[in-house]
């Protein structure tokens, strides 16, 4: 028998790991890999440098401590200003509460956020700006302590969470003689209000126009129908404009209208659109025999949706729905146009100032960072929350 | 005793209790709820209009002088009517729209592709890109490239490329390919170039079928539209490349000539003038939605299943055919529809416009709005102007996705 031939020995594959082998699989694997990967380094040590000298050497950054306070509330008046941090304390209560109570994401949430307030006390910000960040950090540090293992409270912060809303509009604008009238809020403050306001109210309205849109009654499918493709087919500031220049002529002759509630109107109303068409993209990902069997046991329509399809509808589209609120926090800059100061608007604000003229890229990129940590970090919990439910992976 | 107990059921349902009652009755409750909605938005107009003094009506169009500007765009004179400034600015929009949402799949699919590269830094470059400028505000972006094209040097001092493309504060100059004289003759040239292709490949499809009728039975017999695409595919390009080389050849002038930019005096002449409005403006949108555009393409790409990939290499196929004939094809139903997408958000957003001064039509109906007092007629010829784009975008998107899914079917 020649098994000499078989027993020869064969080397095993190279498995080996490190360094080395990770540069010679990713970047100089093959020619023109190596290519790519000597182009592309040249071209990051190009816009590096150019970034760094200018960032470093050229650009006039005092325009930024100079008017943080700007920045973040506007025109708020600064005698006001304990309005603002009570309700920063109260949702750092809350929000301290719910990572103690729920694991998992709620709580990595949290440990970000406490994270960036300790960047902030340590960053060379004004000493008031770093008090506050210091007792909203601690805040949120003693209630997490106080939440863990809570489980009994689990209603109660909900229905704070609930609460939470109306309570912070109403101690933001106060009332009898520390009143602080809209017209007073700006900066990231007000860009903040606005996102909130139209995330949670865009919501409902949006399943309710997929619901609508999808339903069998044709009065209720058309005029939903025609809504959606409407808005959808016009870009917000149409919608912005009217508010401010149609809806004087739409309204009775004594009726007045916040602007700030004019914009809120208009980016709700706008954002529903959108909403409706990611949730019935939801909706018709369900299979009819959920319906059936919802109804084959006796469902009403209303606990059919509630509880039967929209849980499932809503869970396969939460990319989609992050997406959309995204693009809402984005395009809550647009209502500087309508002369409400959002972070936009005092940007361009206090670049008309005549001492801090010709620092438009200093400015813009400091904006840009701002709405850039918000979006992405959307995006970012997005991904967790999709990865957790397992979206997907069925 | 048991029949007692138990409750008698009426043969017919109350009305209040039945389904097919309730479903007319709660439409027509929502319909009438609708039209007092619109009836008392549209007493309140009528009073609010009288109020100030309007009447409403489109004569305002055509019966005064527009008395505006308008910086660029169509020539356009303040003594012409108000239609013709909203055209100008109709024109405006169609122009940096098609140019952004050129210059934005193109940009796009690089980073798209770059993203999936086997290549990591080139892969990390494109996904830092694609973060970048899908997470800041569009207006932000515009905003800065206008503050920049504001800060270039000025006129005589103009950043060159190859001495035609000029950059400074005025915008951008590039060259720009202008008709002669000879333009015309040789358009007639290059149509009947076309009228020569066409009769060339009927006639070569009128020949084969004639041929496969002798030859073959009737089962196995090609169809006559199969034919002329077969000449369509052999013939039509070379027939068409001599005729028209034919007709450059015989046109007395060279139809059109490279016309370069150049500096005399204090400007330049010649070329084509970007401004900086329309660039910046350009910049922004198609950078912008190039970062969307990438994740729709890559998206796109990754939709197909790793299958496909290896069972077309297992069977032999090349990598580059890997990509033709299998990746691509099974990608591009899922990439159109949301491309297409962002093609109308391109549209829309170009209304952003209004921040920088560049006159698209939602700028010049503004300044319409403030010329004439007649928001309500302006603002509905704005919103009809982007309703249009838009339903003949999405039309076009239904049809193409409802061919694309039968196509699915039927292989």
């Amino acid at each position: 028998m020649e098994n000499t031939a078989i027993t020869q020995e064969v080397k095993p594959p190279n498995t080996k790991k490190g360094p080395v082998k990770w540069l010679k699989d990713n970047l100089f694997n093959t020619w023109y890999n190596t290519i790519l990967t000597c182009l592309g380094l040249a071209f990051l040590f190009f816009v590096f440098k150019g970034v760094f000298t200018w960032v470093f050497t050229q650009a006039d950054w005092e325009v930024i401590p100079a008017n943080l306070q700007i920045f973040s509330i506007g025109p708020y008046p600064l005698e006001q200003i304990w309005r603002v941090s009570t309700v920063i304390y109260g949702l750092a209560v809350l929000l301290g509460l719910s990572a103690g109570i729920w694991n998992g994401l709620t709580r990595q949430i949290t440990v970000a956020i406490g994270c960036i307030g300790a960047i902030i006390l340590l960053l060379p910000f004004h000493i008031p700006v770093r008090e506050h960040a210091l007792i909203a950090t601690v805040i949120l540090a003693v209630s997490f302590a106080i939440g863990r293992n809570k489980d009994n409270w689990k209603r109660w912060v909900v229905v704070g969470w609930v609460l939470s809303f109306p309570w912070t509009m109403m101690m933001l604008h106060g009332f009898g003689a520390g009143t602080v009238s809209t017209t007073m809020w700006g900066g990231l403050l007000l860009t903040l209000i606005l996102a909130a306001v139209g995330i949670v109210a865009c919501f409902p309205l949006g399943v309710l126009l997929a619901l609508g849109r999808r339903s069998q009654l044709p009065a209720i499918r058309w005029v939903s129908t025609v809504y959606i493709e409407t808005i959808r087919g016009v870009p917000l500031i149409t919608l912005l404009f009217m508010g401010s220049i149609l809806l004087p002529i739409f309204m009775p002759g004594d009726f007045q209208l916040d602007k700030v509630i004019r914009a809120m109107v208009a980016l709700t109303l706008f954002s529903a659109a959108y909403m409706a068409e990611n949730v019935r993209g939801g909706l018709q990902a369900i299979p009819s025999g959920q319906v059936e069997a919802a109804q084959a046991v006796g469902l009403t329509y209303p606990k059919t949706m509630l509880f039967i399809v929209l849980p499932q509808a809503l869970r396969a589209v939460i990319p989609a729905i992050v997406g959309q609120f995204i693009s809402l926090f984005k395009d809550t800059s647009l209502v500087s146009i309508v002369g409400l100061v959002d972070l936009l608007g005092v940007a361009r604000s206090v670049l008309g100032n005549a001492e801090w003229i010709g620092l438009q890229p200093e400015v813009y990129l400091f904006v840009a960072a701002i709405y850039f940590v918000f979006c992405y970090a959307m995006s970012f919990v997005s991904q967790k929350i999709e990865s957790d439910l397992g979206v997907g992976k069925h | 005793m048991n029949n007692n107990t138990h409750k008698v059921i009426p043969d017919k349902i109350p009305f209040y209790r039945d389904v097919r009652f309730l479903k007319v009755f709660f439409q027509i409750l929502f319909v009438i709820v609708v039209i007092l909605s619109a009836g008392f938005f549209y007493s309140n107009m009528l009073n609010g209009l009288r109020r100030q003094n309007l009447e409403l009506g489109l004569s305002f169009l055509i019966d005064s002088e527009a008395g505006i500007e308008i910086s660029e765009g169509i020539d356009f004179d303040p003594s012409e009517t108000f239609l013709k400034a909203f055209w100008v600015g109709v024109v405006n929009t169609l122009k940096v729209s098609i140019l952004g949402i050129f210059c934005a799949t193109v940009i796009g699919f690089f980073f798209g592709i770059a993203r999936l590269s086997n290549n990591w830094l080139i892969r990390q470059i494109a996904s830092v890109y694609i973060e970048c400028f899908r997470n800041i505000p569009l207006i932000l972006q515009i905003i800065f490239w206008y503050a920049i094209m504001l800060v270039l040097p000025v006129v005589q001092e103009s950043i060159r490329f190859f001495d035609s493309i000029f950059i400074n504060v005025r915008g951008v100059y590039v060259p720009s390919l202008e008709g002669t004289a000879g333009l015309i003759p040789w358009l007639w040239y290059f149509l009947s170039g076309i009228i020569i292709t066409i009769i060339v490949v009927l006639g070569l499809a009128a020949f084969r079928y004639f041929f496969q009728f002798r030859e073959r039975h009737e089962a196995d017999r090609p169809s006559f539209i199969s034919n002329i695409i077969f000449g369509a595919k052999w013939v039509a390009a070379p027939t068409f490349l001599m005729a028209t080389i034919v007709g450059w050849l015989l046109t007395p002038e060279v139809p059109f000539e490279l016309s370069r930019p150049e500096l005399q005096g204090f400007n330049f002449v010649g070329g084509i003038n970007f401004s900086p409005e329309f660039t910046a403006l350009l910049i922004g949108l198609a950078v912008y939605t190039s970062a969307f555009i990438a994740e729709v393409v890559r998206s796109g790409i990754q939709a197909v299943v790793k299958g496909q990939r290896e069972a077309a290499r297992s069977v032999g196929l090349k990598e580059s055919q890997v990509l033709r004939l299998v990746v691509v094809p099974q990608a591009i139903p899922v990439i159109v529809p949301p491309l297409t997408s962002q093609y109308l958000n391109l549209a829309k957003n170009s209304s952003l416009a209004i921040f920088i001064g560049f006159p698209d039509l939602f700028q010049v109906g503004e300044i319409m709005m403030n010329q004439t007092g007649q928001s309500i007629p302006i603002f509905a010829m704005i919103m009809v102007s982007y309703l249009i784009m838009s339903l003949t975008t999405s039309a076009f998107m239904n049809w193409y996705n409802h061919r694309i899914t039968r196509m699915g079917r039927s292989t």
